[in-house]
């Protein structure tokens, strides 16, 4: 391979700053194209938002961008992808650093040096870039994504989402023409999601950076996009355009969307905005109020879990702060607030992981930080972000057998359990080989034959596709229906709406809001859902409760019972 | 502390602040101390070199984002003199005639003759092991001195051009250690939360094996990001360079050791063995060199914010220097290595003194401005102005 690296080619088609020309891409082992049929264009200056189910080959298809696939990846490269005009074929990734910026899905993992200045700076080092101009750049770049303060900041002492903002600025200080963002806000709450949004739009409205973004949570960036590329995964040719057009008739679609198609609107909405004014103009809306919710816990049953003016203290410093909390047997609870409001530390009291400093936890009784480990995992069941670091075996069956054990359950209990919860999951399947959902349910399936009083869910739906979120919902009502208490940390307020009974926010250790999900949603625009912002004032939360009300209202009997959600 | 010393000169408030030095003057300043350090057994000389060190780092280690290293490594050397003082009263049989205790003796079985468990501790086998620890101690003292105030990340990215992938390397795996420590937790959290047992060898094992396929996909992850990030760029290098280098780079270190072996090999050798020695040591020096050079040339890479170096590095690395040098051929038997066995109490001469007087000198107040005798003083409420010396410039990165 000849090194050209610095040398533009000459023959950029003009407009387009990446191109696939029948592009398709096969993994040694796979039994199938991870991406086959792709035949786009991305104009330049443009976001472009690639979604798809997960595993239908987004992230091989922002692979190919810098060619990544196949020089880094393995696997074969079909066709050719032309990027800045430069062949992927001949050009490896580090011949194409220089025009392709890539922010990968864990930053945090692919940072190379331990200072927010030095980690900005690397690229640059790399491409040779002279030193005064580094020294400028950088200062720009740290202005532009609002990073001046955290410049002398060690990498690792730095919230999720000002990681991301770093790994965004040391994508783009090299001045790419392509920046590719791989689920850059799975990991981020609300606020540091737009943060990072912003930041983004801000280089593609001001610099005219062409940026291609895979995000499971659509209703987050497509109202950024100008560009639409869905991969369908089912070996179908990927399709772009605008997103309106593009997202007809899949099931991947944001909330707004599918209120659009729920009531037949002829021009789908993107955006709340376009919503908002098809909404005004549907004389069916007119009036339309929440029916038939249960609204919080105090229609449900006994307290099953209290937790009374609960302190907890590293050092000097007060991560919980006098907690009250009480949680009734067979209701749904998400607990929201920003990263280090204290939502962790808070799980592991309620685990019997940590004894608070003050106060007292009971769950059905008992304070799980005063029995044995055994005895507190029969009362609380933890599932954390990442199901697989419960999970021990390297087949499922064994995984299902290990947890009956656990259990003193008949043989076969966990693996009807996780019949129940998901259906079609192969038992001799690795673990890790598994969709995210699967994997969400095998962690549930292993604890839930210990008839756990307390389950606990940190972040169980990240990176999920909607489809699969859509199931992890039912599956959580399905618990909270047979008595379970459900507690759950999450970022993602349209989980919270589909899903929760109450809503408990944190902030600085302390409550500042709870109550019935529909007032605590309702009440502030960064926790809204998308259909409350639509429809303000109803208290409808989700596409369902519209659905129910319309039901309801014109005097269908099928939606009798509509309040057990 | 620094306020008792000398008053703030009449710069402008920046210099104030801590100074941080070239991260390679650092590293050698640290290493004079330890050599000042492990050439002694005096404990209270040692005392006197880690009192030096601890301030210099109190005073100049960066202020913001430190690491909080220097208490690690403070307990870690405080263990070590303990351990050595602890196996010396019960594994070595105390000779000398003070004993100041008695410790149960154990019998041991036959075979085991010359090791005693227990015994009588006398001072003098105290004082010994003293000595001995706390000379392990300060040396360790000195390195986590140098990591406090300089980390190893930036003294990394001053290695030779040729040498980046290693540095990298390195410096990936001291930032990828901490990340790994924090999976290890987590997944036994959630391990005990699952009421599966997290001790034992076996439970060991059960979060090991997760943990370290974490690591290879964090490896994964950061290899292709470094790739995307145009880690090796090179600009026109044929293969025969690329070659060319690598062989040098490979045959320098052994044509140094096979010289070192021979030089060092044996007491007497004749003057032609010597002369090949050297010769090839020298050889392997001048290949090395060449190769690190050669590899060095294919890369386009570039420095960002290279720390300068100047006048205060200089003062530093030579003070160091001539600490080093004084504790090495200045100090007389008796302040080195006072004996113990005749408990004769550790006295200092005006070497010694002077050495750790040296090893002080980055912690001056007026350091940052070229030593404060030479910019300025107050006297009586009156200031007086001198010059300012070669190194004003402001340094305003840490």
């Amino acid at each position: 391979m000849t090194a050209t690296a610095g040398i533009p080619a000459t023959t950029a088609t003009a407009g387009s700053v990446v191109r696939w020309e029948q592009v398709a891409v096969r993994y040694a082992d796979a039994d199938r194209p991870a991406l086959s049929g792709l035949d786009l264009a991305v104009p330049s200056g443009e976001l472009c938002l690639v979604v798809g189910s997960t595993g239908s080959g987004k992230s091989t298809l922002l692979r190919t961008v810098n060619g990544a696939v196949p020089h880094t990846t393995g696997g074969t490269l079909h066709g050719r992808v032309l990027t800045a005009g430069r062949d992927t074929r001949d050009h490896g990734p580090r011949e194409l650093a220089d025009v392709v910026g890539v922010v990968p899905q864990q930053p945090a993992d692919a940072f190379v040096t331990d200072r927010v200045e030095a980690e900005i700076a690397y690229g640059m080092e790399c491409l040779g870039v002279p030193p005064d101009v580094m020294r400028r750049r950088v200062e720009e770049v740290l202005d532009l994504l609002g990073l001046v303060d955290l410049r002398d900041r060690a990498l690792g002492t730095l919230s999720a989402g000002q990681q991301q903002r770093v790994a965004l600025a040391a994508a783009f200080v090299t001045h790419p023409q392509v920046l590719v963002l791989d689920e850059p806000t799975s990991a981020l709450d609300p606020p540091a999601a737009e943060d990072v949004l912003s930041a983004v739009q801000r280089l593609v409205h001001d610099l005219g950076t062409t940026v291609l973004v895979a995000e499971h949570r659509l209703e987050r960036v497509v109202s950024f996009a100008d560009t639409v590329l869905r991969v369908p995964g089912d070996g179908g040719p990927p399709v772009a355009g605008p997103a309106a057009a593009v997202l007809r008739g899949t099931a991947l679609v944001p909330p707004v969307v599918a209120l659009g198609r729920l009531l037949g609107w002829d021009r789908l909405p993107v955006t709340v905005r376009d919503a908002r004014r098809c909404a005004a103009a549907d004389p069916r809306l007119a009036g339309l109020t929440a029916a038939g919710r249960p609204d919080g816990a105090a229609d449900h049953g006994a307290i099953a879990v209290a937790c009374r003016g609960v302190v907890v203290r590293y050092g000097g410093f007060e991560a919980v702060r006098g907690v009250d909390l009480e949680l009734a047997a067979g209701t749904v609870t998400a607990l929201m607030g920003r990263n280090g409001a204290g939502k962790t530390t808070l799980l592991d009291c309620l685990a019997g992981l940590r004894r608070p400093d003050a106060g007292s936890v009971t769950v059905d009784g008992r304070d799980p930080s005063r029995v044995s480990r055994r005895e507190a995992a029969d009362l609380v069941a933890f599932v954390p972000a990442d199901p697989g670091d419960v999970l021990l075996a390297d087949r499922v069956d064994r995984e299902l057998a290990a947890a009956d054990r656990l259990a003193g359950a008949v043989p076969g209990t966990a693996s009807a359990v996780l019949d129940d919860l998901a259906g079609g999951i192969a038992r001799s399947a690795h673990p890790r080989d598994l969709s995210s959902g699967q994997r969400l349910a095998l962690a549930l399936a292993t604890c839930l034959p210990r008839r756990p009083r307390l389950l606990l869910l940190d972040e169980p739906t990240r990176g999920l596709d909607y489809p699969a979120k859509a199931a992890a919902a039912a599956m959580l009502r399905g618990l909270a229906a047979a008595g379970h208490t459900v507690l759950l940390v999450t970022h993602d307020v349209e989980l919270a709406s589909v899903v929760a009974d109450d809503v408990v926010v944190l902030a600085d250790g302390e409550i500042v809001s709870r109550g019935p999900a529909r007032q605590v949603l309702t009440d502030s625009p960064a926790f809204a859902p998308q259909v409350a912002k639509v429809l303000p004032g109803t208290g409808l939360l989700s596409v369902d409760d519209v659905r129910k009300a319309l039901a309801l209202r014109s005097g269908d009997g099928h939606v009798a019972g509509g309040g057990a959600r | 502390m620094n306020r008792d010393v000398t008053p703030p000169l009449t710069v402008p408030p920046m210099t104030l602040h801590p100074m941080t030095l070239h991260p390679v003057a650092w590293w050698l300043w640290a290493l004079a101390a330890a050599s000042v350090a492990a050439r002694t057994t005096n404990v209270v000389l040692l005392v006197l070199v880690a009192v030096a060190v601890g301030r210099v780092v109190a005073l100049r280690r960066p202020a913001s984002g430190a690491p909080a290293g220097f208490g690690m490594f403070l307990r870690l050397a405080l263990t070590v003199v303990a351990i050595r003082v602890v196996l010396q009263a019960l594994f070595v049989g105390s000779t000398g005639a003070t004993v100041m205790f008695s410790v149960p003796q154990v019998p041991l079985p036959a075979w085991m003759a010359g090791v005693s468990l227990g015994g009588p501790v006398t001072a003098e086998a105290a004082l010994a092991a003293v000595g001995d620890g706390g000379r392990l101690a300060v040396v360790l003292l000195c390195v986590g001195a140098a990591n406090t105030l300089a980390t190893p990340a930036r003294l990394l990215r001053y290695l030779p051009r040729g040498l980046q992938a290693f540095g990298l390397a390195t410096s990936v795996a001291l930032t990828a250690a901490p990340a790994l420590a924090v999976a290890f937790t987590r997944i036994r959290k959630a391990r005990r939360l699952r009421g599966l047992p997290v001790g034992g060898v076996r439970g060991a094992v059960t979060i090991v094996v997760p943990v370290l396929e974490e690591a290879l996909d964090r490896a994964l992850v950061t290899a292709s990001a470094l790739e995307s990030r145009g880690f090796g760029r090179r600009g026109e290098m044929s293969r025969g360079a690329r070659a060319l280098s690598g062989a040098a780079l490979l045959s320098g270190p052994v044509l140094v050791v096979a010289g070192a072996y021979l030089l060092l090999g044996s007491r007497s050798v004749p003057a032609a063995v010597v002369a090949g020695g050297a010769g090839l040591v020298a050889a392997g020096l001048g290949v090395g060199g060449l190769g690190l050079r050669l590899a060095g040339s294919g890369l386009v890479s570039t420095r960002y914010r290279p720390d300068p170096w100047g006048a205060p590095e200089w003062v530093a690395v030579a003070a160091g220097a001539a600490a080093a040098a004084l504790a090495g051929f200045a100090l007389p038997a008796r302040v080195a290595h006072p004996d113990p066995w005749s408990l004769q109490p550790p006295v200092l001469d005006p070497a010694a003194v002077l050495a750790v007087a040296l090893l002080v000198v980055p912690s001056l107040p007026a350091f940052p401005n070229w030593g404060f005798p030479f910019a300025g003083f107050r006297f009586r409420g009156f200031r007086f102005k001198t010059f300012r010396g070669p190194a004003v410039a402001l340094r305003d990165r840490p």
